[in-house]
């Protein structure tokens, strides 16, 4: 997705394209935090138990959703039931659908390239684009290529550092599920933390928490939007001036450190922290419109170049 | 690419480092296990079923799996290991009664097949060295990794009873607060400092083999999987060079 930013991936005509893309980032998030709870862990129990009852801040519907999500009065052997089905059976198959979509999408308009611009602009007699190159073998071999990459971090992952100094298997999912004892300090895994930060960077308003949790899912309802938002007359980074370039350095940087936040207890300094990183996260998707619009671009070239 | 690799740099900088838990702020020594020393992990097997499982249990180990990981014979094994199973599959349960334990010292002694994991080695090694003499205690025994702990100090006779050494300082509402600061070695016990601390360390490392019994060897295949990997790294990237040569010209 961050790619997608830096060479405008997300833009006309992959509009569709970008949307099955932020679907599939939900689904993942679902299937992530539905599967967290399977290993039954203290931490495991004491997260679903955090994050499922966010719906309860919903005003009049809260408590029954919550019931209604849980199956039952608390987190029990029927929620880990059903977050098993869905986890292993559900959330995989709209995935798999999900993903057909997304590859059908992109059938239908190309993929994007480094220098964001359209290579069926410039077809040659037999009406293939000049600047195209057939996926097979370039990009089977490229991704076979990639694939070793990330089977190289996954390994070491896997056999030196599982734990990752209690980063990815948190110490506290060591002790089983107990609904009488709180672990000491409650963090999601280190992917959402980000979002738990924006989560608890908004204050309680009007006697209630639900701003909060309205302000997270509107963080991630963003995204769906960005296609319009973004009002440049280039898509690559490469040809698009300052402000957008330090806007999504800046985005990068402080959605770091969100997620720093979000691992940390609410106390300061990371209370103020999550409040700006908050602030910036909602102003880089909002200004946008306005900055790109202002920002001074260079011309983009004709064809593709490496 | 350039600025795209600058930002992969920065987020890599900015990496946060792992969370630590929470502890009573006593500093930690580190353990120094090391799960791939056999002789160590024997020594700690028989230090555990001596000295630990009179009260704790490992219940998710069985003997047989310690047999087989630690290179026993069953002979061995029901001769210097078994002291509550009968068959060599039974689990590592504690013979005490769970309920008379509840009476005796308010709480059941926590299971340990996974507490190398949950607390990690260095606080277990540095809570089992870390007892010294306080007569207000039933025990008459604290802890400075645990305050109040309820575990007597069942290691005595080994390591002798170290006397705290407190220093006075003024807390938040401006009284004196008498604050732990170290603990000295006080009677001597059977071991030396340095037999104590090896006592320990081997003890810890069955408890961590307990806790992961694949370690060793996930960590020994670990280096033959990144070799190949690191292989096929090399062989795909020479293709992917190959194909792509009529692309980059």
């Amino acid at each position: 997705m961050f790619r997608a930013l830096l060479y405008g991936s997300h833009r006309r005509p992959r509009e569709l394209l970008w949307i099955f893309g932020v679907l599939i980032y939900l689904a993942l998030m679902a299937e992530a935090f539905m599967g967290y709870l399977l290993p039954w862990g203290n931490m495991s129990y004491w997260g679903a138990q955090v994050i499922v009852s966010l719906f309860g801040a919903f005003p009049l519907i809260g408590d029954s959703l919550v019931e209604w999500i849980r199956g039952d009065y608390f987190i029990s052997d029927i929620t880990l039931n059903r977050f098993f089905a869905l986890h292993v059976a559900a959330l995989p198959l709209v995935l798999i659908f999900l993903v057909i979509a997304h590859i059908l999408a992109l059938h239908e308009v190309g993929s994007n390239n480094p220098d964001g611009i359209e290579i069926k602009k410039n077809k040659g007699p037999d009406g293939i684009p000049l600047d195209g190159i057939p996926f097979h073998p370039y990009y089977t071999v490229k991704d076979i290529y990639g694939l070793g990459v990330f089977l190289l971090l996954l390994a070491a992952v896997v056999f030196f550092a599982p734990e990752m100094g209690g980063l990815f298997l948190e110490a506290a999912n060591f002790e089983p599920a107990n609904p009488l004892l709180t672990p000491e300090h409650i963090a999601p895994v280190w992917y959402f933390t980000p979002y738990y930060a924006i989560l608890r960077a908004v204050p309680a308003f009007a006697g209630t928490q639900v701003w909060g949790v309205l302000v997270m899912f509107a963080a991630i309802l963003l995204l769906f939007f960005v296609p319009w938002l973004d009002r440049a007359p280039v898509s690559s980074i490469r040809y698009r001036g300052p402000l957008y370039k330090i806007a999504l350095i800046l985005f990068a940087a402080s959605f770091i450190m969100l997620g720093y936040c979000g691992l940390m207890p609410a106390v300061q300094p990371f209370k103020a922290l999550s409040v700006i990183g908050t602030a910036y996260y909602f102003a880089f998707f909002l200004l946008m419109p306005w900055y790109t619009r202002i920002d001074s671009h260079r011309p983009e070239p004709l064809r593709v170049r490496l | 690419m350039k600025l795209a690799r600058t930002m992969l740099g920065i987020a890599v900088l900015a990496w946060p480092l792992a969370a630590v838990p929470a502890t009573s702020g006593y500093p930690l020594q580190g353990a120094g296990t090391d799960v791939g020393n056999l002789a160590s992990l024997q020594r700690g097997a028989r230090n555990f079923v001596n000295y630990c499982l009179g009260c704790h249990s490992a219940r998710y180990m069985r003997y047989s799996q310690v047999a087989d990981d630690l290179a026993l014979t069953e002979d061995e094994l029901r001769e210097n290991l078994m002291f509550t199973g009968t068959r060599v599959y039974d689990a590592m349960l504690t013979s005490m009664p769970a309920d008379q334990a509840r009476q005796w010292f308010g709480n059941t002694p926590p299971d340990l097949s996974l507490i190398a994991r949950s607390r990690g080695v260095d606080y277990v090694y540095t809570y089992l060295k870390s007892f010294y003499a306080d007569p207000a205690r039933p025990t008459g025994a604290n802890n400075a990794v645990l305050a109040n702990t309820v575990m007597p100090h069942v290691l005595a006779s080994l390591q002798g009873v170290q006397q705290p050494r407190y220093q006075t300082t003024t807390g938040q509402d401006g009284k004196p607060h008498e604050q732990l600061v170290g603990l000295e070695p006080g009677i001597a016990g059977e071991m030396s400092a340095e037999e104590f601390d090896g006592f320990v360390r081997d003890t810890v490392g069955f408890l961590e083999y307990v806790s992961e019994p694949a370690k060793a060897q996930r960590q020994s295949l670990g280096v033959w999987v990144i070799l190949y990997l690191l292989m096929f790294v090399a062989f795909a990237y020479f293709l992917k060079k190959e194909y792509w040569k009529d692309v980059k010209s």
